[in-house]
């Protein structure tokens, strides 16, 4: 199983993870599962329906409006970084946290290095499946390494223009 | 000129150690090359045919002479005591060595600078007006702009790893000096019809493979509005730009492929549904900055005797004010340019002495500024008439007042295969044997403008597309070729240029060069400049002039 790690309080924790990550040509295993959009969209009325907490998994193609009506019952999203490179799950992981509202669990999943941990933070991701085997600390210490941002985003931190208003 | 406060100073620290850490995770070999490049490239190093090397921001391309003389330190101490000004008013230091590169970042920082964001496909070093705050046509300085421009775009969260570089050029002038159309978005300020100031705004320029000219999508924003402006445009070209293949992948295929109404149209609906008021600048923040950008000039009289006096008795010096001073806004005020093309150097190098003697003049005669033109050349913004006479000794003695600005050897040129990873072919030694050919200045005067631009591959940093005359290097089975293309502009007449006809040899380029200026001399009428005799006439009689022999 991965290395996940959790934010809490403002801090990185290992974390053990509850949910099983389901596969399109997979069965549906018991307890808490994260599906694809597609498998989502078809079976997930009936696992919520169940008492099941229920996870959606967006490709980096695939658009975070899609969820705008399902959101209040997901327990999370996890989104893709295919590549590191692929910055698109970024602009779709503020419009879940701002445009949204989205309370729940934001998750970077796939080709996810501590180098991006300053950006995801900010873009309102909480939890970690890093790729270059790197420990919670190492996150921590990378999100504590900056005093001072520029501009507003998901993560609530006042900016330099507001700083110096003060 | 805007001064880092305490949050700027320590932002940049802040960075330094960040990257002093990956650096010396790099040294103790914890990772890979492969693992480290990204991470070197979010702080302007590359690795290049010979060594790393390093470019340094320098936004809006305003220096002092602090900034410039720790420029100088820094080439001297950790390169070999000189430095390449870029068509992105960059300066890049071409023999770095990595263990060294946090120790300049650190320096750098000293001064209030970085090289954040000059690599990688990030919202790269934003440029501006080289003439602002001294233009008598501009409507705002625009470097009030283009810094809050900086620090919103500064470690973006969201817009770090975009489909590609995205670059952002802003003027406030009706006169483009900072081609604004072949950005990735041009920002041109305009007055509305309440009196009211706005942008202009131009989305989808670019050189490179496939050129474009930027067309406008919003015909005037209101200045409050920039920032949240600029984020809807990024957000649309993040979640569509193509990301699968790096020859599509800048915004001007987006804005091409949907058409310029439609990528408006994604832009406006991004924008209405945002929270503006959250990412636009307070009031308050827009006059901090602009506090900074007031320098003080003093009254006097709009003509100086001692020039007047100067020019009748040296024609060497009338010559210089001919072609390198410029009115300014102010009376008794002059723009001076410091031209890095001597027939012969490298355009845009600069050695550290010049470095120092140019922050010197700046310190003592131009109210402690400094400019960057995209042209490659340096700008003394605010000096006094009276005292032009002392800064053209002390340029000349230093080989920095030669009088060829806009003539034909005022030649932008890229590193190209001398340096650059990605070249196909010599730039440099085209620009210095052309600028050579035409080194008498009777002759380039009498040639007038003509804007030569030279690139070394199809990435087009010397900006080729746009020249009068356009040199692109390209490698044909191992050798290297040039292909010629005539009538483009990077003004606010931009126009890309038409090709000349097949790819000529390396040591065929200068007779070409001349057999086309021959040509314009010929046809040319009244005061029209070579750029309007070719686009009266048409290619026909250059092509038949450089390709006569091949019949």
């Amino acid at each position: 199983m991965p290395t996940r790690i959790k934010v809490q309080d403002g801090h990185m924790y290992p974390v053990e993870d509850a949910f099983t990550n389901v596969a399109d040509d997979q069965d549906i295993p018991q307890g808490d599962v994260i599906l694809s959009l597609t498998r989502f969209q078809a079976e997930g009325d009936r696992l919520l329906s169940e008492g099941r907490a229920v996870g959606v998994r967006l490709k980096s193609d695939e658009e975070a409006e899609a969820l705008a009506y399902d959101l209040p019952r997901l327990a999370l999203v996890a989104l893709e970084f295919p590549k590191f490179r692929d910055g698109r799950a970024y602009s779709n992981a503020r419009i879940l946290r701002e445009r949204y509202g989205f309370a729940g669990e934001l998750r970077a999943v796939g080709d996810v290095l501590r180098e991006q941990a300053h950006f995801m933070l900010r873009c309102g991701f909480d939890a970690f499946e890093p790729a270059d085997g790197s420990e919670a600390q190492q996150w921590e210490a990378v999100t504590r390494r900056f005093r001072h941002v520029y501009q507003r985003a998901a993560d609530g931190r006042e900016p330099a223009f507001v700083e110096r208003g003060r | 000129m805007y001064q880092y406060d305490v949050i700027d100073k320590e932002f940049t620290q802040d960075r330094v150690a960040e990257f002093r850490e990956q650096v010396e995770r790099r040294l103790a070999g914890e990772i890979t090359e492969d693992q480290f490049k990204p991470i070197r490239l979010l702080n302007g190093l590359y690795l290049q045919l010979h060594a790393y090397m390093l470019r340094i921001a320098i936004p809006y391309g305003t220096l002092t002479s602090k900034k410039l003389r720790k420029l100088a330190w820094i080439a001297s101490t950790y390169d070999q005591g000189y430095g390449h000004f870029t068509t992105r008013t960059n300066l890049q230091l071409h023999w770095i060595k990595l263990k060294d590169a946090p120790e300049i970042l650190a320096a750098l920082g000293e001064v209030g600078m970085h090289s954040m964001q000059t690599s990688g496909n990030t919202i790269r070093n934003v440029t501006a007006d080289p003439y602002a705050g001294a233009a008598a046509d501009e409507l705002d300085d625009p470097r009030v702009w283009a810094e809050a421009i900086r620090q919103w775009s500064t470690l973006h969260p969201e817009f770090s790893f975009l489909p590609r570089k995205f670059k952002i050029a802003v003027t406030a002038s009706a006169k483009d000096r900072a081609a604004t159309r072949v950005y990735d978005i041009g920002l041109a300020m305009r007055r509305g019809r309440g009196g009211e100031l706005g942008f202009e705004v131009m989305v989808g320029g670019g050189l490179g493979r496939t050129p474009y000219l930027g067309p406008t999508i919003r015909e005037f924003l209101p200045t409050r509005h920039l920032l949240s402006y600029l984020q809807a445009i990024l957000r649309v070209y993040n979640r569509y730009g193509r990301r699968d293949n790096i020859w599509k992948a800048r915004i001007k295929v987006l804005v091409a492929s949907l058409g310029a109404e439609e990528f408006a149209r994604q832009v406006e609906a991004e924008w209405a549904k945002s929270e503006q008021e959250q990412v636009d600048l307070p009031d308050i923040e827009l006059a901090r900055i602009r506090a900074d950008f007031t320098p003080r000039f003093e009254p006097l009289k709009p003509r100086s005797e001692a020039v007047e006096a100067l020019k009748a008795s040296d024609p060497a010096f009338a010559r210089f004010v001919r072609h390198n001073v410029h009115p300014h806004k102010v009376p008794g005020y002059a723009l001076v340019d410091v031209s890095l093309k001597t027939p012969g150097q490298t355009p845009g190098d600069m050695t550290s002495e010049q470095m120092n003697v140019a922050a010197d003049l700046a310190e003592t005669y131009s109210l402690d500024e400094i400019r960057v033109n995209y042209t490659q050349n340096l700008i003394l913004p605010h000096v006094k008439l009276d005292d032009l006479p002392a800064v053209y000794a002390a340029l000349k003695a230093s080989g920095l007042a030669t009088p060829n600005i806009d003539l034909i050897s005022d030649i932008i040129a890229c590193p190209g295969l001398d340096y650059c990873a990605l070249a196909n072919a010599r730039a440099i030694p085209v620009a210095q044997h052309i600028a050579e050919r035409f080194a008498d200045p009777e002759r380039a005067e009498a040639i007038g403008e003509l804007k030569i631009k030279i690139s070394g591959c199809i990435n087009a940093c010397g900006h080729h597309h746009v020249g009068h005359i356009g040199i692109l290097g390209v490698d044909k089975k191992g050798e290297e070729f040039y292909q010629v293309t005539l009538g483009g502009s990077g003004e606010e007449d931009a126009a890309l240029g038409s090709m000349l006809g097949p790819a000529l040899p390396a040591d065929k380029v200068t007779d070409a060069v001349e057999q086309m200026v021959e040509v314009y001399l010929r046809e040319r009428r009244d005061g029209e400049r070579f750029l309007d005799t070719f686009r009266r006439t048409g290619v026909a009689p250059f092509k038949e002039a450089v390709y006569a022999d091949a019949h």
